[in-house]
């Protein structure tokens, strides 16, 4: 009897917050599937829909603009999360060290985190502008560059330097990862190795970085997922120009959604890229799983 | 071990550089923000501003000026919609959580909770957009409030069940002795022990909340539900001249979650990073 009740109960309590994530995800998720097989458009008076099968896959995979869209978004993640990687441990083993100020100093990186992205993004557009810009007058003051750039007006710096922004803003979250990883580095593994005549560059490689291998890999694949769908810093830095050379996968489906108006044919790319997002989030689970049950162990 | 003069030298160099690196563009964005106008478009640039401007601040915080208008009623919203979020995510996730931790529910099911605010928003927004405009429910803050509690509650969920799991379970086991019901047991006992956990998960909750945009571009369009984040990409868009202005904005939308982050920052990076490593 007792253990019916609790069946109930365990049903009962998450009634609420199923009912909620089944109406706002689940079945517009549903939905948009559904819609990618039709020509559906969006418009003020409604028009019969019409079931076209695969068309609309058929169009998608052999569009070249959506591919173009799909590798930007391939080299903004990459390119983003690996420098994220690298820049977040070094922070890190900076961090792990004593010298006067690191307690300071890691509450500083806080606040690139805590700047909204939409903030950063306004920020650096100031930043780079093409004739007040900071970084020009930097780079000019410096002797660095001769003449003003237009940074993002440019395609061959555009991409590149929307990654600086976004590198920016979140590399804190791989450090502090990394750091509470560094925290559980045993001392006496790393004084042994010392003894044994390792250099601290071996040390490093062969101790430091297997140690926090496990957590790292997990934060960054989920700032790969996060960087993967790619939309607020795109909007307000380029709106994906100039010559849709920062116009990314979400960024394309936006369009092809709200300036074309073409639900059917957008929804078929955003199932597309559904599709390897969730490729993407099992991968999260399985380094996560491996985390726990190794952490366990 | 004692360091190397060499290795000193090195070592503080990293800390200057990254120190510079990190604070040098907010520092910007504030000194822009209390520049002259003229010093903005100086070149190259005025580093250190010729006065002390603060007006810009004065007009943001003046309701009847166009720019005080815009910003302070998207401030409204962006604190109403985070807030409201926050607090209806919270009040479903607890439960949720208490089902997860002590009533066996199953993992795979938090981690479906959890795959839904992975996917992009793509994915959900136009049949959102359908539905909420059949409805009538375009540019209201209760709509955002709903989307965002979606939004919200996995992530909470999650952060809860993780601290739920840590209690002693044996004062619940005493309450259920007495006769106690479930929801009694969890308002009395579980939500005290737990104070520490839910004022951490409420706070990354509201920050998350503040900080999007996507959906608050798609579902908004004026200022009765415009949030801080459309409101200054709507100023940074628009035909300012003085990019002063953005930068004020911008330094205003950042101060509550800086003031938070650099308060509670114990709380906050240890839940991100349980939330981020911890499947």
């Amino acid at each position: 009897m007792f253990g019916r009740r609790r069946k109930q109960e365990k049903w009962i309590l998450l009634a609420p917050a199923i009912l909620v994530l089944a109406l706002i995800t689940l079945i517009p998720l549903a939905n948009t599937f559904w819609l990618s097989f039709t020509d559906t458009r969006i418009s003020a008076i409604p028009s019969p829909v019409r079931f076209i099968g695969l068309e609309n896959y058929i169009y998608a995979l052999t569009d070249p603009e959506f591919r173009e869209a799909l590798y930007r978004t391939l080299y903004f993640t990459i390119v983003s999360v690996g420098l994220e990687g690298i820049l977040g441990v070094a922070v890190a083993v900076l961090l792990n060290q004593k010298f006067r100020g690191h307690l300071i100093l890691r509450a500083l990186i806080i606040l690139p985190w805590a700047v909204p992205t939409i903030v950063n993004a306004v920020a650096w557009r100031l930043i780079y502008h093409p004739d007040y810009g900071a970084l020009n007058s930097l780079l000019f003051q410096l002797g660095l560059i001769s003449d003003y750039r237009s940074w993002i007006g440019d395609p061959a710096t555009a991409m590149n330097m929307v990654i600086l922004a976004d590198v920016w803003k979140n590399f804190p979250l791989v450090a502090y990862v990394a750091l509470a990883a560094l925290q559980t580095v045993p001392a006496d593994l790393n004084k042994a190795a010392a003894i044994e005549g390792a250099g601290p560059w071996k040390r490093f490689w062969s101790i430091t970085l297997p140690w926090i291998m496990g957590p790292l890999m997990v934060v960054m694949v989920l700032r790969t997922i996060e960087a993967f769908r790619v939309f607020d810093i795109i909007y307000v830095m380029t709106g994906g120009g100039p010559a849709d050379s920062t116009k990314t996968a979400s960024f394309y489906v936006y369009q092809e959604y709200f300036n074309y108006l073409r639900s059917g044919s957008g929804a078929s790319y955003a199932v597309l890229v559904a599709g390897i997002s969730a490729v993407l989030i099992l991968f999260y689970y399985s380094s996560a799983k491996r985390q726990a049950t190794g952490a366990t162990a | 071990m004692r360091r190397t003069m060499l290795q000193s030298v090195f070592l503080y160099s990293c800390v200057v550089a990254l120190a510079l690196f990190t604070i040098a563009p907010l520092l910007w964005l504030v000194t822009m923000s209390i520049s002259a106008p003229t010093d903005l478009t100086e070149v190259p640039l005025r580093w250190i501003p010729s006065e002390f401007d603060f007006s810009r601040y004065g007009a943001l915080l003046n309701i009847d000026g166009g720019s005080g208008e815009r910003f302070l009623s998207a401030l409204r919203n962006s604190i109403l919609t985070a807030g409201g979020a926050t607090v209806i995510a919270l009040m479903l996730a607890i439960p949720a959580a208490y089902s997860f931790s002590r009533r066996g529910a199953s993992m795979v099911l938090l981690f479906a909770f959890l795959a839904t605010i992975m996917m992009p928003p793509i994915t959900y927004i136009l049949p959102l957009y359908s539905t909420f405009s059949a409805f009538g429910m375009l540019n209201k803050t209760t709509t955002l409030i709903i989307v965002y509690t979606a939004m919200l509650l996995p992530f909470a969920t999650w952060l809860m069940k993780a601290n739920i799991d840590v209690l002693p379970v044996e004062v619940e086991q005493a309450a259920f002795m007495e006769g106690a019901s479930t929801s009694y047991t969890i308002r009395t006992v579980v939500l005290p022990l737990a104070l520490p956990a839910i004022a951490a998960t409420a706070m990354l909750s509201f920050l998350v909340a503040w900080d999007e945009f996507f959906y608050a571009l798609i579902f908004t369009n004026d200022l009765s539900a415009k949030t801080l984040p459309v409101a200054i990409a709507d100023f940074s868009a628009g035909r300012v001249t003085d990019y002063g202005v953005i930068a004020s904005v911008g330094v205003m939308a950042t101060l509550p979650p800086a003031i938070l982050a650099i308060c509670f920052q114990k709380f906050i990076v240890s839940g991100l990073v349980a939330g981020s490593v911890k499947g």
